[in-house]
């Protein structure tokens, strides 16, 4: 009787530390003058989980940090922040359904959220029916450009330009043909058009591509393909996704496709996360371009790691996604300070020409709502991070890219009402 | 020379994945016609068997033997997926045989249940249950048959559940105390790694091959080869054979039809796990595995003739070959000034994505002239 009566009081308290958890951050402490509620909302169940939870956790932190500092100051009142957690569920039209609810429900100011483009495109309508304000923090194929969602990831001259650049003129393979290989969807088919467009523009060639369908493990056919067209070794592009990657280097390591033969490939979707279930004996030598690498060896770097491994667990690592996602916080918290304000149009107006201090070095938004940040070529270690070896400028962001033939000529900037989403340069 | 020597072999390569991880189906499905989606989360089981494994052999007391691990866990997976579809058919599937679309709806349940339950238990307790599920269902077995007769056995057989379940906890518990990733639920792809003797390449006539491509193709052969000996040449094999064409006649006769749908459901499954043994060799091991391979194993079971191994064989090697030929585009160079509409025609389809949608077409095209597929069972079993 005993022995029941205690488990039903652990599942009490374990319920109710659910409920806690999935309702809002905790209550309020004596110290605010008042609360705001914003949205949290990513994946965390569905195949998506394992990479958007970690934006969770980061976003979570960012908040924990902004409440300790004394929240956000609005009028003069000092603001607690507090969230709502909501399950996207990897399924593209719950994650319009849920911001339809955190809008409306809610009343949150504002959505962070989202990780796939297809999550993306499936919540734009709702954000710019409703007026509201998503921010979103992943690197993506741009060719988008609403005044409703804030980017806080690269756009492809922000990462794959530099890096072909990289890879054809100073890389060992430099001068050598490329290949390109991605998973099959929007990214990588984008991606892919502005290399190929700029590999001719360097003067290179592209030799070959292949996408292969999503859960599709298979690379034998493509390996032939590499070995046929690439038989001295080359450049080897490479958008695949998630678990793809795994089955991509375990064959070609096995068929004779490494560094040491004269093959460099360049990834664009493999971070320290992906390295450490890839296995760093898999990717060493090769390629990787990203804005932020925990590598970097500055005061705000080792602190932004240092925190995150405190807060989540030592084994834990911090990756360029989970940048753009902690400084989206931090930037709408100044935005909302500079505003006065928690009204979307007034924090709109604010925050292009915010400036923030972020892990990586400055960042600033700019009037097409992307962020101009600075873009990193690394060599993939047996440690298991990356050996920086060469560092842009800050690079002004894209939404249109210039070399896409679709987008050539065209740029976006909210802040003058004649331009707005697309106009001609 | 070496060009076709290089597109056999990769058809045989790709082949061979297709043929291991359909021949449990191909026995499950085909000799006792359950539809067993199921099939996919007993090969992931098989798959993080290895990497429990790999990482048990991790450990001082079995570093010596790290290279052998791999052969290990065949065995283990063989064993483990086996007792999990053993449980399977003793608990679910027993109950709907001859209802085909509740146990379709059934074993999809189970499907998402296995998915979930290595998503969020810890590997080491996941090993732990294994182990008091294999003392639970075996130990009774080995009791003398004084003890299995007398009234008490029921106190015996819970006894030994008992036995069972305290074992497990203690397995369970020592592995998660010893090995600290397996100790907390992840839900994270992980990764087996090959060890050192099967990374590389090894060269057979002047051209390189992958060795964990040999590898996967010797684990098939020898799994094909043994398979249709005790089929074919055991007394079991020959009462699993007798059921399938006729139920009846041969519980009439004598032969326990429940002991034989254990046994032929229990190597179903167990090859299902020598399967996931060789799929984590290629890619990285994760809930969602085996549910990458199911829509393959159907095809090839279906095309090959529902009931017949040669015939599965047969389809795992034609698809295999098939995809090499039109994905990697092998026509254009064995017949390389073909005319231009030809030549756009196959480049066109020379993408893996694209040599899917044809292949799929294919055989879309061959099942309306021969639905029964490759080799269509005959005789009196058919018409009933």
């Amino acid at each position: 009787m005993r022995i029941s009566r205690r488990i039903l009081a652990g599942l009490a308290t374990a319920s109710l530390a659910v409920t806690a958890t999935s309702c809002g951050g905790g209550g309020t402490s004596g110290s605010f003058d008042d609360t705001v509620t914003v949205g949290i909302l990513h994946s965390l169940s569905g195949t998506m989980a394992i990479s958007e939870s970690t934006l969770v956790d980061t976003e979570k932190m960012a908040i924990e940090e902004i409440n300790a500092a004394g929240g956000v100051k609005v009028g003069g009142k000092s603001y607690k922040i507090e969230y709502i957690v909501e399950d996207g569920a990897s399924d593209w039209p719950t994650f319009a359904e849920k911001s339809k609810k955190l809008i409306d429900q809610d009343g949150v100011p504002v959505v962070f959220g989202g990780w796939t483009s297809a999550s993306r495109k499936a919540m734009l309508p709702v954000y710019e029916s409703k007026d509201a304000f998503l921010y979103y923090p992943i690197q993506y194929e741009a060719q988008e450009c609403s005044n409703n969602i804030f980017y806080t990831g690269a756009t492809p001259n922000q990462q794959s330009e530099p890096a072909t650049d990289f890879m054809y003129k100073r890389s060992p393979a430099a001068g050598g043909d490329f290949f390109l290989v991605g998973s099959d969807y929007v990214f990588p088919r984008t991606s892919n058009t502005i290399t190929k467009a700029q590999v001719k523009q360097l003067g290179g060639k592209v030799v070959g591509e292949d996408y292969l369908p999503l859960g599709n493990t298979e690379v034998a056919p493509i390996i032939s393909k590499i070995k046929k067209a690439l038989p001295e070794g080359g450049i080897i592009i490479n958008t695949l996704n998630g678990d793809q990657n795994v089955a991509f280097f375990k064959q070609i390591q096995d068929a004779g496709i490494t560094p040491s033969s004269g093959y460099y490939v360049m990834n664009y979707s493999i971070a320290e996360e992906e390295i450490s279930t890839i296995g760093p004996e898999f990717l060493e030598g090769h390629y990787g371009a990203w804005n932020y690498m925990m590598s970097i060896d500055t005061p705000a770097s080792k602190k932004f790691a240092k925190s995150f491994k405190k807060r989540w667990g030592a084994d834990r690592v911090v990756a360029d996604p989970q940048e753009s996602a902690y400084n989206m916080v931090y930037l709408w918290k100044q935005a909302v300070e500079d505003a006065g304000t928690f009204d979307d149009n007034a924090v709109r107006e604010a925050l292009v020409g915010q400036k923030f201090d972020a892990p990586q070095g400055p960042v600033e938004v700019m009037p097409n709502h992307h962020l101009s940040q600075t873009v990193r070529i690394g060599e993939i270690n047996a440690e298991g991070g990356f050996t920086i070896l060469e560092e842009t400028g800050v690079v002004l962001p894209q939404a249109w890219n210039q070399k896409h033939p679709s987008s050539k000529g065209f740029a976006c900037d909210w802040t003058d009402p004649s331009k707005g989403e697309k106009y001609k340069l | 020379m070496e060009l076709l020597l290089d597109s056999l072999f990769n058809g045989v390569a790709i082949g061979s994945v297709l043929l291991v991880a359909a021949l449990g189906l191909a026995i499950v499905f085909g000799l006792m016609g359950v539809i067993n989606l199921a099939h996919g989360e007993l090969m992931m089981l098989g798959a993080y068997t290895t990497y429990v494994t790999q990482l048990i052999f991790k450990l001082p007391v079995l570093k010596p033997f790290y290279n052998s691990y791999i052969i290990v866990s065949i065995f283990l997976a063989f064993i483990v997926s086996g007792v999990v579809g053993i449980l399977l058919e003793k608990t679910i599937i027993r109950k709907l045989y001859g209802s085909p679309l509740e146990t379709l709806l059934a074993t999809w349940g189970v499907s998402l249940i296995l998915q979930q339950f290595v998503r969020s238990v810890p590997l080491a307790y996941g090993t732990g249950l294994v182990i008091s599920l294999l003392i639970g269902l075996f130990l009774p077995t080995t009791f003398p048959s004084k003890i299995k007769e007398s009234i008490n056995y029921k106190y015996f057989k819970f006894s030994s559940w008992i036995f069972a379940a305290l074992t497990g906890v203690l397995t369970g518990s020592v592995i998660s105390s010893s090995v600290s990733k397996l100790s907390r639920a992840s839900a994270r792809n992980v990764d087996v790694t090959a060890p050192s003797w099967m990374r590389g390449q090894v060269e057979i006539i002047g051209t390189a091959f992958p060795k964990t491509r040999l590898m996967i193709i010797i684990i098939t052969l020898i799994s094909v080869v043994a398979i249709t000996l005790f089929l074919n040449q055991s007394a079991w094999g020959m009462r699993i054979r007798a059921v399938t064409q006729n139920r009846q006649m041969s519980d009439c006769l004598g032969i326990s039809t429940e002991k034989v749908d254990i046994i032929t459901f229990g190597i179903g499954s167990g090859l299902a796990g020598v399967a996931g043994v060789a799929v984590s060799l290629l890619g990285s091991v994760g809930p969602n595995v085996g549910g990458n391979y199911i829509v393959g194993c159907f095809m090839v079971v279906v095309l090959g003739g529902v009931g017949n191994l040669l015939g599965t064989v047969l389809a795992s090697f034609g698809i295999g070959i098939m995809t090499d030929l039109i994905g990697a585009g092998r026509l254009l160079s064995i017949w390389p000034d073909m005319p231009l509409p030809l030549s756009n025609t196959i480049n066109f389809f020379a993408t893996t994505s694209m040599a899917r949608v044809m292949i799929f077409a294919l055989i879309v095209i061959f099942l309306q002239f021969k639905p029964t597929g490759l080799f269509p069972q005959k005789g009196r079993m058919v018409e009933n």
